[in-house]
Parts: C-alpha cells; structure tokens; sequence
C-alpha cells in the first residue's frame, strides 16, 4: 500500500520510515514524502493512480494541509478516491470541522500516536483486501 | 506841622523792604524767628515820630532809614550763604556807606555838603545805579537758584520714582521667579512621572507581544517535543529489536550495525530537537526580561528566521484558517552584528506581525486567487551596512498615514487591539539604539516593505 506524507518538517521521514521499518521491510507499505502541499501535488499528478493514502499535517508554510485536500478532493474525485488523513499540531474543533467537511477521512493530532495509527493502516489493509 | 512826617516815607519803605526781603531770601523758613520780629520794623520808625513830637528834625528819617538798612544788612548777613544775599550785600553796600556819610557829615559839618554839594550828588547817583544794578542781578540769581532747585527737585522726584518702580520690578520679578521655580519643579515632577510611565508602558507593550506569541511559541516547543517523544519511542523499539536479534542463533550482523546506526542518529535527532525547544523558551525569556542594552555578536539571519516562526504561528494560533506563503532569503555573508538582540528581536517581531496583519486584513477582502506572502531578505549592501527587508503583499499603508506610523500610540487596529506602540519603538530601537535607519516603501493594495539599515 502506497501512502503519501506530507509534512514541512524533514525528520518525519526518518520518523516514519524507523516506525515502519519492518512492514516497509516486508513490502506492506511503501512511503513516499513531500514537504509542502505544492510538492504534494506535483507527486500526485505523477503517481495519482499509485497513492491510496495521503497523511498531511495542516499546518504548513505556503499551501495549508486543508487546501492540499481540497485540491485533491477536486481533481481527484474518480473512485476509489484516495483517503486523506489529517494531521495537526492544533487539536482544535474548527480545523477538526473544516477537515471533515472539506473530505477527510481521520483527523489525527501531534504528536502522532503510531500503535494507533498503524492499527488503522492495518485495518484499510484488510478493508482493501 | 509838628508831626515829622518826613519818617512816615522810610517807615513804609522799612516795610516794602521787609516784604521783599522776605520774598527775595524766602525768610519765613529760612530764619523764622527774625522774619517774626521784622513784623515791628515799622516800630522804631513811630517811635521816633512819637518821641521827636514837637522836636523837628529833618535827621531822623536818615537815622532811621539807617537803621532799616543796619536791619538788612544784619539779615543779610544770616543768610551769607545763599547767593543773592551776598549780591545784595554787595548792591546795599555802597548806599549805606553813602548815607552813613552824609548823616556824618550832616550832624558834623553842614558846611562840607554845601561845598562838595556836586559830589554827594554824583555818589548818591552812582550809589543808586549800583544798587538797581545789582539788585536786579540778585533777583536773576534767584530765579536762576529757584530754576535749579525746582530742576533738582524733580529730579530728585524722578529717582524717587524710579527707585520706587525698580523695587516694585523687583519684587515682581522675585515673585515671578518663585512661580517659575515652583513651575518647573512641578513640571520636572511631571517628566519624571511620566517617564515611569513610559517605563512602564514599554514593559507592558513588551508583554502584550509577548501575550500574541503564547500560541506561536506554544506550537514552535510542541513540534520539536513531539519529535522528542517520537524519536525516543521509536529508539526504544529499535533497542528492543536489538535485543531480540541479539538472542537469535543466527544473528545479522548487518542488521545490527543498521540499528545501532539508527539508534545513533535518533539520539542526535533527540538532542536538536531538545536543543531547538530550548532555544526558542531561552528567546521567549530573553524577550520578556528587561533589555540590558548591551550590544552582542548577533546572527541576524537566526533571529530573523526565529521571530519569523513566532510571528506566524502567533496569528495562527489567533486565526486558525490564516495560512500564508513565507518567502525567506538569508544571505550567509551577513553574519553576526553588534547588536542588543532582545531589542532588535522586538523590532522584527513587530514588522512581521503587522505584516502578516496586513496580509489577513487584505485576505478578507481580496478574492480566492490571493496569495498572502510575507517575506524577509537579509544582505549587505554595497555600503557594506546590514539590510534586513520584511516585506508583504498586504493591504499597503496610505500616504498621510505612512507619515504618523512612527509616532508614539499611532495605531490603525481596533481599540484594544494594538499598543500604537509598536513601530515607534521600533523606529527608536533601530535609529537611537543601534544608529540604523528604518524606512518604509508602501503601495496600497499591493503591500508593504520596511528596510532595516544597520550599521556593522
């Protein structure tokens, strides 16, 4: 499974890439990463039918985490659309809100909580399979 | 006829004489005693017409017109020391000598005034020519010492008045100097009071940005906390597949070196993320504490950039949809300055919230396809000076406002909302405090530029 992250801090690679290493070892998941919405979707436009998740913070210079979904959701609309997760700094209702309407499909909050979160990966693993 | 009415003349010019003494030498203050008993000058004169009734004499009139003018000239005499007595002495001299004389002659030798008859006469003519004369010189002198006095009189009037319009000045210019003195006192009070005030107020506006920046200083900790945390959880899963592969029969070498490698890495990545949360609580200490003036090496980039962070994640935090394209370019050659980095941190903070006000401000009202944009450049100019550019495509500052911007409590914000002290402290700062200029370039509804120049 192809998942997009896309974040402006550089260490969440290494982050994620030390979290997943033996699913990443064993083929379960691939990542890949962007550091800004506009990078995000320069990726998309290139592998658009590879990526099946996309884990965005919100928070970023430049393109906000919320414009990239919008983006997506728009140009992107052909089934199966990719599924967004949401990731902020900011646990806070209106951006929860905002996510949800713009077409998220999880709201997460930092610091990430990875048992948490690869329970869910595993969970639309077996949702695809 | 037994009366010798020929007294009765010199009686009445005894008295004409008298009345003319006294006003010629001002007797009544002059020798009031004497003036009250010249009253009875006419007293010899009827006492010689009583006595010599019925005894004719033509002598006696001269005897007591001699007696008249003994009187005068004894008067005359007191008062020597006033001029015109003098002349007049000198005028009657003459005369009496003249008429004493002939009395002599008259008792003693009839017969010698008949024989130098011509001679009397000449003498007696000449006597009284000398006398007129000098009598009008003795009134002229008179007149002359009247006009003198009156003239010193006046002038004695005149000083009087001016020494008295001179204590008068002076005490009011004693009066008026106890008013400034006290004036000033209170006004030295007042500046005084007021520049506690301004102490004050400083620290307060210090604190109020201070106050923005919670949030933004809030998020720039949690990040790199999060990474502490995550990076330490992840370290202790790698430590514990150590082990386990330690424990296997086969073990991996290489897969151990990677771990051990990762686990080395996590470990730095720990320490700069510890070390970046706590520089910025050292920044948020710095900035709050009281400025100490002194001038330090200052990286003007890290500064920049550091404020930067604050600045936007202080609006953010505020406005939680307000997303913004930041555009940084530090120039290495920059470097560090001599510099007082808490104010100077202030004054940056402070272009680069109005900044990003500006840009809200303009996003409110602009359509979709506005990009708010902040901006800062750091270089050196061709004077070798240090420029610092904060700039936005806000809503741009009009002409007549652009004019007030550094003045004290000038603000454009709601009430409540700014100090209207921010940029003049900053002006403040980088002007008196660091010797720079601040400038600022501004279209409105294209945005705004402020260029710090500071001197290296």
């Amino acid at each position: 499974m192809k998942i997009l992250v896309v974040d402006d801090e550089m260490d969440v690679r290494t982050l994620f890439e030390q979290r997943f290493r033996r699913e990443i070892r064993n083929g379960q998941f691939s990542f890949s990463f962007a550091y800004s919405g506009e990078e995000a979707l320069d990726y998309l436009h290139a592998h658009a039918s590879e990526v099946v998740l996309i884990l965005s913070d919100i928070n970023m210079p430049g393109m906000s985490g919320l414009e990239l979904l919008r983006h997506i959701r728009e140009e992107y609309p052909a089934p199966p659309p990719p599924q967004v997760m949401m990731i902020t700094a900011y646990g806070d209702q209106d951006s929860h809100d905002q996510a949800l309407r713009l077409g998220a499909d999880d709201f997460l909050t930092k610091p990430v909580d990875f048992v948490a979160l690869k329970a869910k990966l595993a969970a639309m693993e077996t949702h695809e399979n | 006829m037994d009366v010798n009415t020929s007294l009765i003349i010199p009686i009445a010019f005894s008295m004409l004489a008298v009345r003319w003494m006294r006003q010629l030498l001002d007797l009544p203050t002059r020798l009031p005693r004497l003036n009250r008993l010249l009253d009875f000058i006419w007293a010899p004169g009827v006492a010689l017409l009583v006595l010599s009734y019925g005894w004719d004499s033509n002598l006696l009139d001269e005897v007591y017109q001699l007696f008249v003018f003994g009187v005068v000239l004894y008067v005359l005499l007191r008062c020597q020391d006033y001029r015109p007595a003098r002349t007049m002495m000198l005028a009657l001299a003459p005369f009496v000598a003249y008429s004493l004389i002939e009395l002599l002659v008259a008792f003693f030798g009839k017969s010698l005034l008949k024989s130098y008859n011509e001679v009397f006469d000449t003498s007696q003519g000449f006597t009284i020519i000398w006398l007129v004369t000098f009598v009008l010189i003795a009134r002229n002198q008179k007149k002359h010492l009247e006009r003198e006095r009156l003239e010193r009189e006046k002038e004695v009037q005149e000083k009087r008045r001016i020494e008295a319009e001179n204590s008068q000045l002076e005490r009011m210019v004693a009066e008026r100097t106890a008013t400034l003195t006290q004036q000033a006192q209170e006004l030295q009070h007042a500046l005084d009071e007021l520049k506690t005030t301004q102490d004050q107020l400083i620290q307060s506006e210090k604190m109020a940005s201070l106050g923005e920046l919670t949030a933004g200083i809030a998020h720039e900790i949690q990040n790199p906390l999060n990474f502490v945390t995550n990076f330490s959880d992840v370290s202790a899963e790698l430590v514990q597949e150590l082990l386990e592969e330690q424990q296997r029969p086969d073990r991996d070498p290489d897969l151990e070196a990677e771990l051990l490698a990762d686990l080395k890495q996590n470990l730095e990545k720990i320490t700069h993320h510890g070390q970046r949360a706590a520089s910025i609580v050292r920044g948020m200490l710095e900035h709050s504490r009281q400025s100490s003036g002194e001038r330090q090496p200052t990286d003007v980039n890290t500064l920049a950039d550091e404020y930067l962070r604050l600045a936007y994640h202080g609006l953010r935090a505020k406005n939680k949809a307000f997303n913004a394209t930041i555009n940084t370019f530090f120039d290495p050659s920059v470097g560090k300055i001599e510099a007082v980095s808490q104010d100077l941190g202030r004054v940056l903070l402070n272009l680069f919230t109005n900044a990003f006000y500006a840009v809200q401000k303009r996003q409110e009202t602009a359509g979709a396809g506005f990009v708010p944009t902040v901006g800062v450049t750091t270089r050196r100019n061709a004077a070798g000076d240090v420029e610092i550019r904060v700039r936005d495509n806000g809503t741009g500052i009009a002409e007549e406002v652009r004019q007030k911007i550094f003045q004290p409590f000038f603000t454009t914000k709601p009430t409540g909302e700014g100090t209207g002290l921010g940029l003049s402290l900053s002006y403040d700062i980088v002007t008196k405090g660091h010797g720079g200029t601040l400038d600022v370039d501004s279209e409105v509804n294209q945005g705004t530029e402020f260029i710090i120049t500071l001197p290296s």
